[in-house]
């Protein structure tokens, strides 16, 4: 049963205010964060903002060089200064067994280069100085001798005999072929392809972008040599699988390990990785015997961590002549970089790409990927991608905007036609994802809607006439998050179920430990809504504690939105768990049955008898007391649970784009974006719709500016933001935002997840309208992003391969 | 090299690298950690405080180049214990969820609120399209700083109002408004304009000094009287009132000679 769709347009949003009166079941609902306190004040605590006594500052050496043998390194004149406490290479840590780690994805990174560096901004020495300056003086000092080698950039090329082949450490490697892939029924699919009305075929790249947080990745590392013990403050989102890997990587025993996220600016999957210099700074500080903190800057991150997509995708979609779309089929070149170390479920190696399958109603459906090493730096799995959905999700939707250009037909009329109706649901698409609600149709219009669909294009016709160009694009999406149910789904071995605890002291406060790590998400509010919804409290009763491995228990942390599906579910069970053990004290404080008690206005409640009645805090004081408690019932008022996800839950969401493109320059003006999102329940409506707008802007950025490119010699061409451009306040528009709601079923309270919906679904409602606005120039398509001189190279009909500088 | 900087109303002798960059200056030296370094081309924001009267990137200068001079920094947003209504305006609409860029837009749209009490939602995406933000979308941001400036307008009428009531019981009930050649901060703010660093402990190390050492540039006690409270200064919550009687930030003044107007 769906909730009556809601439009919520731009406009003031006025305060939230104070939480007096919010508890309960009124817990819901947009409320200031608390987090935000520090934050106003610049009183956070990123990682870089922490001192410690002795503390040394750690620097990393960087190969200038894409592929090449490393002859020598004499490190004498960097030992040599004054400030310099300790220089680290490869070999020093191959003499510990160090220089090489694991990756995410069964594959091993070098910690240090060894025998030779394989892409432009690998590790190579890691010095330790007393202040961040001289560390940075001292890479100077150290002089590498490298033998260049052919370098394969191009990942059509990384195939090709003979071939330079990147990864010789590896026994057995003959070429830079890392894995096939592929799922659903291929022999169908090619039947219904071969018979079909209509075929639409079509090349496209999503290419190679960076998360880019604003803060950078980062580290202090502290060894504490009397106790054994190390700390390890870091920008991760993950923590408690991060102290599982240094465990199994360094040797030191897991209890004696804490890893720390303290507030982290941004993650977007860019802080999911175990990064070599954040070993280093470990080593370091264990041969140092003090902190060590490594902060990169910016160059470091944009050309060393994790970047996100590279996918070089051909699609193909089949239809009836009538418009119904039959099938899909795709072939996928990945590109991973010079290590596979992409971050997402072992049991799939390229992701939930095969959620391909969108949110249409297909007969059939078959993807192939193949993914290769090149010299780039490793990753692939990252900036809010929901593991690969935002590859899958970029292909469908252009393929239906083809398919529409083909028929003639408009492209919300051919959706519409074949979104996947409400009476579908739960609905097994052809590659085997079981989508677990949704009322698409409602969505979809409901966008039309507050974009005035129809008024848009009479001016669009109008404006043709005129020789002005302005496009309307749409893109519907469907979601997979909340990884996921543990015995599909493990990282390196990890299952992903998350714990929390749940503690409520004698006075009715309470504290709450989860396993997830908010990087801007607003998890010590949104959880504390959670927890103060089930037991009649108010947030401000309930204490978020999380980020601290010893304080903390386990989970897989906070990726591919699943903190709310995941731990938001976990928090909800638990706080269940405590109310289910405070009706059973409540029961004998009233000297009633349990079953005489119904729970209602956020108290225990004899049942026709309301006035006998107990609430937490009341329940809680006697949990601590001297009641006598009945059998089977411990003191105090504390729980703890696991929560396995039965399946994944499926936000999505209807955007509508509308674009005015100057073909003159080739600029391209986002004039309005209209977005309707479900994530089904939403447990803090403001928290959700800052999520929504940042993903937008994700969406105007991938499609218009960003892009991670390399010239034919390997340099990287984005290593600053002077050349990976990101969008400003002045490029986007005031986001119109609408919503739906579809609870998910199996979720405890109905709720999805909302963290990557945006950048999952806008990029292509950016694309296809830019597309829409040049269809009269016959441009079938042209990849991302649209930069004015990509445009315009289309207009003239020679587009730009956007990865590579040589056209 | 040596050099002095007035740092929220405090000032801070140091000894120093020349090529320090004033942003580590502020993080390392001062322990000043809520500025935040983002980039390495200027080009993200997340670094900028004043430079006396003007927003800058503070990796893009020299710590040398503030010798002598005054910076604000998120820290001396609002005073004591109050907010200004920027920070106040951004939890509201929540206009940050990291946080990282946050000090940053917040001092730019300090600024602009100054020049400009009642900007277009354009003027405000203007004024801030040199800062990067990667949660936001911008939106809330806007959103914030439209808040900050309604409420500094009602605020501002209210004073207006009970100004206007006062000047019925008496002339010594109105007061002239802050316009020493110094008026130029954004608010009603004595010595300790920019909150508990020009006082508390966090404030000074060993070497900084907020009374007179000497000279001219020394920004505590000396700093005048006058400029103190206009027309809009009044109580607790009012930490900021738009350009009228708008107080020097750091500029000194006591702040026990505001009064709170009946």
């Amino acid at each position: 049963m769906t909730a009556p769709a809601e439009r919520r347009g731009g406009g003031d949003r006025g305060g939230g205010d104070q939480d007096g009166g919010r508890r309960g079941s009124s817990a819901y609902g947009p409320m200031p964060r608390k987090e935000d306190a520090r934050f106003i004040r610049g009183k956070g605590t990123f990682v870089d903002d922490i001192a410690l006594p002795g503390m040394l500052h750690g620097a990393v050496l960087r190969s200038p060089l894409p592929h090449a043998r490393i002859i020598s390194i004499d490190t004498a004149a960097a030992e040599a200064h004054p400030r310099v406490e300790a220089v680290i290479t490869g070999r020093t840590l191959a003499a510990r067994g160090l220089a090489w780690m694991p990756t995410l994805s069964a594959d091993v990174q070098a910690v240090l280069a060894t025998d030779k560096v394989r892409f432009q901004g690998q590790e190579v020495a890691f010095v330790v100085a007393t202040d961040r300056y001289s560390a940075r003086d001292a890479l100077e000092l150290i002089s590498v001798e490298y033998e260049p080698l052919p370098a394969v950039i191009d990942a059509a090329r990384a195939l090709d005999p003979g071939a330079p082949v990147i990864r010789d450490d590896l026994a057995g490697q003959p070429d830079n072929h890392i894995f096939d892939w592929e799922a659903g029924d291929k022999a169908a699919t090619d039947a219904i392809f071969t018979a079909a009305d209509v075929v639409v075929a079509q090349d496209m790249l999503y290419p190679r972008t960076h998360p880019a947080p604003l803060e950078t990745c980062g580290t202090v590392a502290d060894m504490d040599p009397v106790s054994g013990r190390l700390t390890v403050w870091s920008t991760t989102q993950a923590p408690h699988a991060h102290r599982t890997l240094y465990a199994l990587v360094t040797g030191l025993p897991e209890h004696k390990i804490r890893v720390v996220s303290p507030d982290i600016g941004g993650g977007f999957g860019n802080k999911v990785p175990i990064y070599p210099a954040y070993l280093c700074a470990i080593i370091g500080s264990i041969v140092t015997g003090r902190p060590v903190k490594w902060i990169e800057d910016r160059s470091e991150n944009l050309m060393s961590t994790t970047f996100a997509r590279d996918y070089h995708m051909h699609g193909e979609i089949a239809a009836a002549a009538d418009g119904r779309i039959l099938a899909l089929r795709a072939s996928v070149l990945a590109d991973h970089g010079a290590f596979n170390a992409t971050a997402q479920p072992s049991k799939f190696p390229a992701g939930f790409f095969h959620m391909f399958t969108g949110s249409y109603d297909l007969r059939a459906a078959h993807c192939a990927v193949t993914a290769v090493y090149t010299n780039k730096a490793p990753g692939g799995v990252a900036y809010s991608c929901s593991f690969r959905i935002t590859e899958a999700v970029y292909l469908v939707e252009r393929l239906v905007d083809l398919l529409a250009g083909e028929l003639g037909t408009d492209p919300a009329e051919l959706r519409m036609k074949n979104l996947l109706r409400p009476e579908q649901f739960p609905y097994t698409c052809p590659t085997g994802w079981e989508y677990d609600s949704g009322d698409y149709p409602q969505a979809l219009q409901l966008a039309m809607d507050m974009a005035g669909y129809p008024e848009l294009r009479r001016e669009q016709a109008a404006k043709r006439e005129r020789g002005e160009y302005m496009g309307i694009g749409i893109s519907f999406f469907t979601e997979g998050v909340g990884a996921g149910p543990r015995k599909h789904m493990d990282i390196l071995g990890l299952g992903m179920a998350d714990g929390a605890d749940l503690r409520v002291h004698p006075t009715g406060k309470a504290v709450l430990g989860v396993s997830c790590q908010t990087q801007g998400q607003g998890h010590e509010t949104t959880f504390a809504q959670i927890v103060a919804a089930e037991l009649g409290l108010s947030p401000d009763d309930v204490d978020v504690v999380h980020g601290d491995t010893d304080r903390t228990p386990f989970g897989l942390g906070t990726y591919g939105s699943r903190s709310t599906p995941v731990s938001g579910a976990a928090a909800a069970m638990v706080a269940r768990k405590v109310r289910e053990r405070a009706k059973i004290i409540a029961a004998a404080m009233l000297e009633v049955s349990p079953d005489d008690l119904t729970w209602a206005d956020g108290r225990w409640q004899v049942r026709g008898d309301p006035e006998k009645a107990r609430g937490i805090a009341e329940i809680a004081m006697a949990a601590h007391g001297a009641l006598e408690l009945p059998d089977g019932v411990e003191g105090h008022l504390n729980a703890e649970t696991v929560y396995d996800p039965p399946n994944l839950t499926y936000p999505f969401g209807a955007y509508i784009c509308v674009t005015d493109v100057d073909p003159g320059t080739g600029q391209v003006k986002v004039r309005r974006f209209i977005a309707v999102d479900d994530c089904g329940v939403r447990i803090n409506p403001m928290i959700v719709e800052g999520q929504v707008h940042g993903g937008l802007a994700d969406g105007v950025g991938m499609a218009l500016m960003q892009v991670i490119a390399f010239d034919a010699a390997g340099n990287c061409l984005g290593g600053s933001f002077m050349d990976y451009l990101l969008p400003t306040s002045v490029e986007c528009p005031s986001w119109e935002l609408g919503e739906t709601c579809t609870p998910s079923p199996h979720h405890p309270i109905g709720a999805k997840g909302i963290g990557e919906s945006a950048t999952v679904g806008s990029p292509p409602a950016v694309v296809n309208s830019v597309l829409d606005a040049l269809a009269p120039f016959g441009i079938r398509h042209a990849d991302m992003p649209l930069t004015p001189a990509n445009v315009w190279s289309a207009l003239q009909g020679r587009p730009l391969r956007t990865d590579l500088a040589v056209p | 090299m040596k050099l002095t900087v007035h740092v929220n109303g405090a000032s801070y002798t140091r000894e120093v690298e020349p090529r320090l960059l004033l942003i580590h200056f502020l993080r390392d030296e001062l322990r000043l950690t809520g500025s935040h370094w983002g980039c390495d081309t200027s080009n993200c924001g997340a670094c900028v405080v004043w430079l006396d009267e003007t927003p800058v990137k503070s990796c893009t200068v020299l710590a040398a180049m503030a010798d002598g001079h005054r910076v604000r920094t998120v820290e001396g947003l609002g005073r004591g214990g109050d907010l200004d209504p920027v920070q106040q305006g951004f939890a509201q609409c929540h206009g940050l969820q990291c946080g990282f860029c946050t000090p940053g837009m917040m001092l730019t749209a300090r600024w602009l609120l100054d020049r400009n009490p009642d900007p277009s939602p354009a003027e405000i995406r203007e004024a801030l399209s040199g800062q990067i933000c990667r949660c936001t979308g911008y939106e809330n941001i806007v959103r914030s700083v439209l808040w900050a400036s309604k409420h500094e307008a009602s605020m501002h009428a209210e004073s207006m109002h009970a100004e206007s009531m006062h000047a019925e019981s008496g002339p010594e009930a109105s007061r002239p408004e802050a316009s020493g050649p110094e008026a130029s901060g954004p608010e009603a703010s004595g010595p300790e304009a920019s909150g508990p660093e020009a006082s508390g402990p966090e404030a000074s190390g060993p070497e900084a000094s907020k009374h007179a050492e000497s000279g001219p540039e020394e920004s505590g006690h000396e700093a005048s009287k006058h400029a103190e409270s206009g027309p809009g200064a009044s109580g607790p919550e009012a930490s900021g009132h738009g350009a009228a009687g708008r107080e020097p930030w750091g500029a000194g003044g006591d702040d026990a000679a505001r009064e709170v107007p009946a």
